[in-house]
């Protein structure tokens, strides 16, 4: 009864602090409630009992995505150009769009399908453990290539951003 | 105990949040933010899933794990972008570089 009653909580916080960051006229505010939404999501995490993606989340999203945007948003601020809107003229389209789309998810994710209400069992003592052995061991390869990405993001966000003198 | 289905709803309602933002702001760096939502989305539904199909399997959380390690090099490649643009166009509106419309 009380975890329901934390993770409407904690549910309705993530999707209220989401729909500001896409209404919210300021791009400064948005960032800020992007933050919070993502702490709302590391929540969720630990309702899931993830702790470890749970500090993931909060050390990479909130302490280096959100960090990253606050600066982009700095280094271009003001430059909304002609425009007044946050948002373009297809605007109501769109929503419109969001919403079939949020009935169809909800239709055949909700009414559809018989989801089980409790977990199959409970998550390992060392799930954590297990975890990093998977990492180096069975799932070695995408963790590999994730690194290379990284490097070619950490060499191509350098790249693009630098200075040039022509 | 909290049903499946309730996560599996809040994850398809982040996604659809973050799809009305990354369809209709103007601002290149709000489209990113709404992008984040998302992958988050995405991210929510497969730690429900490995919690209530597969705890014992670690492939959920690796799977977020990978989730989340594309998503820093998007956003770092994107906001880098973003940042070329702007030095060029000076501007950071979606409507604006529009080079390549005919």
């Amino acid at each position: 009864m009380i975890t329901q009653a934390i993770f409407i909580i904690v549910s309705l916080f993530t999707l209220v602090t989401a729909l500001l960051v896409v209404r919210h006229p300021n791009l400064f505010s948005s960032a800020l409630y992007l933050v919070a939404s993502f702490f709302g999501v590391a929540s969720l995490y630990v309702l899931l009992e993830a702790d470890f993606l749970a500090v993931v989340q909060v050390m990479v999203y909130i302490g280096a995505i959100s960090i990253l945007i606050i600066f982009a948003i700095m280094l271009s601020k003001g430059m909304m150009g002609k425009h007044t809107s946050p948002h373009n003229q297809q605007d109501r389209w769109v929503a419109l769009a969001g919403l079939l789309l949020a009935i169809i998810l909800l239709y055949f994710l909700v009414a559809l399908v018989q989801w089980p209400t409790t977990p199959v069992g409970p998550v390992p003592a060392n799930a954590i453990q297990l975890l990093g052995q998977d990492l180096v061991g069975r799932f070695v390869m995408p963790f590999e290539i994730a690194s290379v990405l990284l490097l070619a993001a950490l060499i191509g966000a350098i790249a693009i951003a630098r200075e040039r003198e022509i | 105990m909290i049903p499946l289905s309730w996560y599996l709803v809040v994850g398809a309602l982040l996604f659809v949040i973050g799809f009305y933002g990354a369809l209709s702001r103007r601002n290149a760096i709000a489209i990113l933010m709404s992008i984040e939502l998302m992958l988050n989305a995405v991210n929510i539904n497969f730690l429900a899933f490995w919690r209530y199909l597969t705890p014992k399997e670690m492939a959920g959380q690796v799977f977020a794990i990978i989730a989340i390690t594309v998503a820093a090099a998007e956003a770092a490649v994107g906001l880098a972008l973003v940042i070329a643009v702007y030095r060029s166009r000076d501007t950071v509106s979606v409507d604006e570089v529009d080079l390549l419309k005919g």
